[in-house]
């Protein structure tokens, strides 16, 4: 093997996420290691795998048979790696294999063998499959009749689910406990699908997965299991995760790993697979629920909670070594043919950013929705959950102390939603006891035991009068209460603020001695000696385990926290970026960090990792052990940023620009008298002191305004309103989300050009910079936008303008590091709309694009290290490149896809073309657009983006595309001379009529551009957006993009896109 | 308190009474009902590194054809339990009371509160140390199990038979695990449980099976004569963990003591020369020395972490043996196919190896 192709996941989105950037990072170091040359095709150019060092040769191209192909052409690999880009990798892998393709090249697929892929993708072939060896799958029986489901449930026995075939979001689904209401449900059933499958119901069993490792001699073993502290029925992705299981007796923990041994050997996988089990809790009976031939999100989180770097050894297996020929990488003179033992606890919880959505239903259930993940470390259960609550980074304090109003208890503990932990909590408020919420949730005992352990602390704490002992102090650290929740609970001085109590709760367990110490995560419970740097704090010990230099040469860099809506992997990139130039110029990197889907949280990235809370609390503890030269925290997005005044007020040594300019860039009335006094235009804008004064403003900037709190990320919160209800109405959102900092309304300019500027600057003079502009208006969040860069048309004078007003705002606020202002610009009129100081999330795009690395640089200036300006000029490149955003609406169930002011997107992909139509292409190509083959249903919308697609729709015709047009935009399009056929809305109940052609997937693309908030513009609107993501259809819903993608499509042939490698251009 | 001079302090949640033996830790992560009923910890004081325990109870206390369904002797052999985080509170179908009070009922020690990993950090530099769970102000020495006839104290005094299969194996009871029992009797086995010192070589049998046990192999003189005498015939031995240090030592080879032992579910063991490695259950302080085999014999298995031996078997008799616990319980089953093997050698056909 000398030259091996790698797949990647592509775009962020719901169910496949930052965890495959560090799984297909990993197997190209273990590529690297070999002295193999690896070619990866990723179009996320965010990632780390997609930097310069990792792979030999990078495609920022769509992860689709065809473009795969012609990479294969291209590079002729000898061998191809399909499991570590997740499912999309795994689809594209497949397909590649049916069609003959790696067959015709001669590719070999590495690892695990196809078939093997296919066997267990399918649920038949896999039942079947596990049936052979005995092992058994939930039983399920296909009914086409009322009779035949009765039979169906009598053989399977009560309670029962039945599921409705080739129906969307659950239609006609439900649990039946008996044979009326079997009758009743499967009736209805029959009204929307042909067949039902009638299975028996493990509602309320135990979930519990493995993750399991084969090498070509046979070898197995299993790293690591997990128990999810929800019961089956809620997907795992949304389930609150341990690891180690917690209570499985050692009779049920090795019953199910031998038989996940005996799956994988029968399946013959060779590397990594994951096995789902359902567990009853009365007895050790058990299904399987699931098998993953491939690296997932449990075994990114696997490897973070043993520290067995799953996917490196996956790569490695795939090659051809046995496990007992590697070593483990931490101890480094083990093997790696073992399985760790854990002396600590882990706990995963999902992170949501439902909020965001209009319209999602926000039950959790058999279906992902969530966007993120952590995972907290600790010695006792409290401890770990109570740190993980913290570190959902939701504005919770833990378990208990937050002001959280659950509207109906009994119904959340039923009927769980993204609020159930705080249900549980406040469950524990009524006195319920443990029984009657196990029976309601069906939560294991013994997890609700724990967390009631933490209730009844919280009561201790709360009753103590003066100020508590040392012992209950140690104690309610152990449970894992931070400073905040004690200071909370025991510190009443009325005139304190919160923070101001915090500080006090933490002087005084100072004072009594109660500190944290460092432990590591060595593989192996400490039986070995080991070199590992991977560390976490817990209060459950009394030493350290490594020593503390106290030498100024630790540099710490704070990540970025959980996935969310608008922070993900390129905070990664932009950490990863600055640890390696931290360790490049001789100082030790150390991390702070807590998302197991990180390459930024792989022990090989940094010199020590604390795995642990981006608090106060515990960056100050971390500080006061490391005694860095300094702390990073322009590379990690809003979680450091917000943290930059309160470390400052402790005398923490904050490297590059002073927190004073942070704080006066992101107070929005220091700005802008900062700004007024250089002369630089914002849009007008007023914080909202008292609602009189608020109305004034409006009438005199008049309707629409942007609503939004200050310090904020991803415009939560934010929102254009056009009347006065709106108005109101989102007032009392915005400050609901943020009580610290005020709410600002500001005019919004329509039809105006959003530009961006990221640079990096020393002391106050810009050393780089790179402009770009969004292709959608402004309105369009930032994040959802479509990036050009270099920008294509901007005037030469908008460009001038942007350039002078970032280099005064340098100056002024003396800007040493990374930095990102965005702006309007109307005709030649230019208003700054935001200032950062740190990274923004463009900063990986624009560093490959033009080939410079803009951390690196910003790093360096904050080491106060040599740092050379970038000479190169945009115009100097010869090529464009686009980023394009990534949706998840299909997983959010009722969400209404559009997209506003508030951030949406769950990913991004960045590629470049020869040219920006190219570009264009690629890059709507890499996040799921497909170019039409016949008809484009478009409903334009406003008379705006009516005239906006005129052109494109003759171009569309003339291409030989057929256009439907629901009524207004048909009857515009006649006005000008188009004829289209014209199809009726969703609620006239007219042929034909737009619903049907959804249905009957007669249209390959739906432009919709929501006109106006009238109920049945909505209504109508909304039916057909819908209809578009569940049926998989490429829905556009702005105009600008909509016009960019078909003349993209129009004037450029996809089989003529050029395959470049990212070094090529 | 250990030898050194160091102390923890600790929370009682088990019976109060002070208590010496030897420290010894575990990385297994589940188990404890297993491990605290193994009577090959006898005269230690366990420190399990896993830090919450006693989450799922103590299991109920069936029998079935006269051995405990859930235990792997009658009683508790350790003489204390130290651990971090003691679950007060359990939850599981099969529990029937708390692990304190299980320990309580058994009068055996249990503190937590401990940081178990500094512990384990200190035996790991330090090697194996004596120790003492102090209550109060009492005093008492140390001890130091390894100089004791432990054995004596943990074997069957009388001769039991159990099963009615086909095959008649000698038991020898040096300290056996329930599970070493079932795992005969499960593969049509009658299986005649004896003494450790009980002189077995004028019966008949079709295969001798030596148990795990406690303490220093060297101690078993009577065994060990006994086995010596049985390798000069052709009758299938198998031995387990104590049983593997006597046969080593009938064969003439020496054993020695481990700085701190193996006590986990995830110790490596490969076949020398071939590609296969096992993972598996280990609770031993004690080791064969590779280097002083006889002739005859060879290494069967090698710990692939630290090169230990890890059982060895005779070139071309029926006689083999694991340092480690195929028998698993508690602990990953992997390996337990040597009792097919063992039957195998009995029945006279051909076995994995």
């Amino acid at each position: 093997m000398k030259k091996i192709l790698l797949l990647g996941s592509g775009a962020l989105k719901i169910g496949e996420a930052g965890e495959f950037d560090y799984s297909g990072s990993q197997a190209l170091k273990a590529l690297r290691e070999e002295g193999i040359r690896s070619v990866l095709i990723n179009p996320n150019i965010a990632t780390v795998q997609t930097s310069e060092g990792i792979a030999d040769k990078i495609y920022y191209l769509p992860v689709t048979p065809e473009f795969v192909e012609k990479v294969i052409e291209k590079e002729r690999p000898d061998g191809i790696l399909l499991s570590f880009g997740g499912q999309t990798a795994l689809n594209c892998g497949v397909a590649l294999h049916r069609a003959g393709v790696l067959e015709r090249y001669g590719v070999a697929v590495l690892g695990t063998p196809v078939q093997a892929i296919i066997d267990t993708e399918d649920r038949e072939i896999f039942s079947a499959r596990l049936a052979e060896i005995g092992v058994k799958t939930p039983r399920s029986i296909a009914a086409a009749s009322i009779d035949e489901a009765l039979a169906a449930a009598a053989t399977l026995g009560f309670p029962v689910i039945v599921r409705a075939a080739f129906t969307l979001g659950g239609l006609g689904s439900g649990f039946c406990s008996s044979m009326e209401e079997l009758r009743v449900l499967v009736a209805s059933a029959f009204s929307y699908s042909p067949q039902v499958l009638v299975e028996e119901s493990l509602k309320g069993w135990k979930e519990v997965e493995y993750e399991v490792v084969r090498d070509r001699y046979d070898n197995c073993i299993t790293v690591c299991n997990m128990e999810n502290v929800d019961p089956l029925g809620i997907h795992t992705g949304e389930s609150i995760v341990v690891a180690p299981s917690q209570t499985l007796s050692n009779s049920e923990y090795h019953k199910l790993r031998a038989i996940a041994i005996r799956i994988i050997r029968h399946v013959g996988i060779v590397g990594e697979c994951n096995v789902q089990y359902a567990l009853d809790p009365d007895s050790e009976d058990y299904r399987v629920i699931e098998v993953n031939a491939r690296l997932s999100r449990s075994s990114a989180l696997a490897s973070k909670a043993t520290g067995y770097p799953l996917a490196f050894v996956a790569a490695k297996l795939g090659l051809g070594y046995g496990l007992h020929e590697i070593k483990n990488s931490v101890t480094r003179v083990t093997t790696a043919c073992f399985e760790p033992a854990l002396d600590y606890v882990v706990c995963k919880i999902p992170r949501w950013d439902l909020n965001k959505f209009e319209g999602v239903s926000k039950l959790i259930g058999s279906s992902m929705k969530s966007v993120g993940e952590i995972m907290a470390i600790g010695r006792t259960f409290e401890e770990a959950i109570q740190k993980g609550i913290r570190m959902i980074g939701q504005g919770m304090h833990g378990f208990v102390c937050n002001q959280v109003r659950i509207r109906d208890v009994d119904e959340e503990l039923v009927n769980p939603t993204d609020a159930r932990l705080f249900a549980l909590a406040a469950a524990f408020e009524r006195g319920y006891p443990v029984e009657k919420i196990h029976d309601m949730t069906k939560i294991d005992r013994w997890f609700l035991q724990r967390l009631e352990n933490i209730h009844l602390l919280k009561q201790a704490l709360a009753a103590v009068e003066g100020e508590p002992g040392r012992a209950l102090l140690l104690k309610a650290k152990r449970y894992g209460f931070s400073d905040f929740q004690v200071g909370r609970l025991v510190i009443r001085d009325p005139a304190l603020s919160p923070h101001e109590k915090m500080l006090r709760a933490r002087a005084l367990r100072v004072s009594l001695g109660v500190l944290p110490v460092v432990k590591q995560i060595d593989t192996l419970a400490g039986e070995y000696p080991a070199m590992t740097n991977y560390l976490y704090l817990t209060y459950n010990g009394d030493e350290h385990d490594i020593l503390h230099e106290d030498d100024r040469r630790s540099v710490i860099v704070l990540g970025s926290g959980a996935y969310r809506i608008g922070s993900s992997v390129e905070f990664d990139w932009c950490g990863v970026s600055a640890l390696d130039t931290i360790r490049e110029r001789g100082y030790r990197s150390v991390m702070i960090n807590y998302n197991p889907e990180t390459v930024s949280t792989d022990y090989d990235t940094c010199d020590r990792l604390y795995f642990d809370e981006l608090s106060f609390e515990r960056v100050m503890d971390i500080v006061e052990l490391e005694r860095p030269r300094g702390v990073i925290l322009s590379t990690g997005g809003q979680i450091p940023n917000n943290l930059a005044m309160r470390l400052h007020g402790q005398g923490v040594p904050i490297l590059g620009t002073s927190p004073l300019s942070i704080d006066r860039a992101e107070d929005r009335q220091k700005f802008s008298s900062m700004c007024d006094a250089l002369g630089i235009d914002q849009p007008r804008w007023s914080e909202l002191t008292s609602m009189d004064d608020l109305l004034a403003f409006v009438d005199r900037v008049g309707f629409p305004v942007l609503i939004r709190p200050s310090y904020v990320l991803s415009g939560a919160a934010m929102n254009v309103v056009s009347n006065r209800e709106e108005l109101r109405y989102f007032l009392d959102l915005a400050a609901e989300v943020s009580k610290e900092h005020p709410v600002v309304v500001s005019e919004f300019i329509e039809q105006a050009k959003e530009v961006e500027i990221d640079a990096v600057a020393r002391e106050g003079e810009i050393l780089a910079y790179a402009i770009s502009e969004h292709v959608e208006f402004a309105g369009v969040h930032s994040g959802d936008a479509t990036i050009v860069f270099p920008a294509q048309k901007l005037y030469m004078e908008t460009i001038r303008r942007v350039k002078r007003i970032a280099r005064d705002i340098a100056r002024a606020l003396a800007i040493s590091g990374p930095f990102n202002i965005q702006f309007l610009a109307k005709d030649n009129d230019i208003k700054v709309i935001e200032c950062n100081l740190r990274a923004s999330r463009s900063f990986p795009f624009v560093s490959k694009v033009l080939k410079y690395n803009f951390i690196d640089l910003a790093t360096r200036v904050m080491l106060g290290e040599e740092a050379e300006p970038l000479h190169r000029s945009i115009f100097d490149l010869d090529y464009v490149g686009v980023k394009a955003s990534q949706f998840s609406f299909a997983r959010l169930l009722k969400a209404d896809p559009v997209l506003g002011v508030d951030m949406a997107s769950t990913g991004e992909v960045g590629c470049i073309g020869e040219n920006y139509y190219e570009a264009i292409l690629k890059s709507m190509l890499s996040v799921g657009h497909r170019v039409p083959e016949r008809a484009i249903l478009i409903s334009s919308g406003p008379a705006r983006s009516k005239v906006e697609l005129l052109n494109s729709t003759r171009m569309l015709l003339e291409k030989g595309y057929t256009v439907l047009a629901t009524g207004g935009t048909a009857r515009f399009l006649e006005e000008n001379g188009i004829r289209v056929d014209t199809l009726y809305w969703p609620d006239e109940a007219r042929e034909p009529n737009v619903m049907r052609y959804l249905r009957e997937r007669k249209v390959d693309l739906v432009i919709n551009i929501p006109k106006d908030h009238t109920p049945r513009e909505l209504d109508n609107g909304y039916k057909i957006r819908r209809a578009a993501v569940d049926y998989n259809i490429p829905l556009i819903t702005n105009a600008r993009l909509a016009s960019a993608f078909i003349y993209a499509i129009c004037k450029v042939d996809p089989a003529e896109v050029a395959i470049k490698s990212w070094d090529e251009y | 308190m250990l030898e050194d001079g160091t102390t923890f302090e600790g929370t009682s949640f088990g019976h109060e009474r002070s208590v010496a033996g030897e420290v010894v830790f575990y990385t297994a992560m589940t188990g404890y009902p297993e491990s605290l009923t193994d009577p090959s910890y006898k005269g230690q004081i366990l420190v399990p590194t896993y830090p919450m325990i006693g989450n799922y109870g103590v299991p109920v206390d069936d029998e079935e054809g006269g051995i405990s369904k859930f235990f792997e002797s009658d009683r508790i052999h350790c003489s204390a339990l130290v651990i971090s985080d003691y679950s007060a509170r359990y939850s599981h179908w099969n529990s029937r009371c708390s692990l304190g009070d299980w320990l309580k009922q058994e009068r055996v020690p249990g503190l937590f509160g401990i940081d178990t990993r500094a512990l384990t950090r200190r035996l790991r530099e330090h090697g194996a140390m004596k120790g003492k769970v102090l209550f109060d102000e009492d005093e008492i020495p140390f001890y130091d199990p390894n100089v004791d006839h432990i054995v004596a104290s943990v074997s069957t005094r009388r001769v039991i038979e159990y099963g009615a299969g086909r095959y008649r194996v000698i038991l020898v009871d040096c300290g056996v695990k329930n599970n070493i029992l079932r795992c005969l009797l499960k593969r049509d086995v009658r299986v005649k449980r004896v003494p450790w010192d009980y002189d077995f070589t004028n019966e008949a049998c079709d295969g001798i099976f030596l148990s795990n046990g406690p303490g220093d192999p060297a101690l078993c003189e009577a065994t060990i004569a006994h086995v010596r005498r049985m390798l000069d015939r052709d009758t299938p031995i198998m031995g387990i963990c104590l049983g593997n240090q006597i046969m080593a030592r009938a064969a003439g080879a020496d054993t020695y003591k481990l700085k701190y032992g193996h006590r986990s579910h995830n110790q490596p063991v490969i076949r020398p020369g071939h590609s296969r490695c096992y993972i598996t259950s280990q609770n031993h302080g004690f080791a064969i020395d590779e280097q002083t085999l006889p002739p005859g014999w060879e290494p069967l298995f090698v710990n692939a972490n630290d090169g230990t031996n890890e059982g060895i078997r005779h070139v071309s008799k029926p006689f083999f043996s694991a340092q480690f616990h195929p028998e698993a319980a508690s602990g990953p089953v992997d390996t337990e196919f040597l009792f097919d093997d063992f039957i195998a050698a009995m029945s006279g056909t051909r076995g994995t190896f």
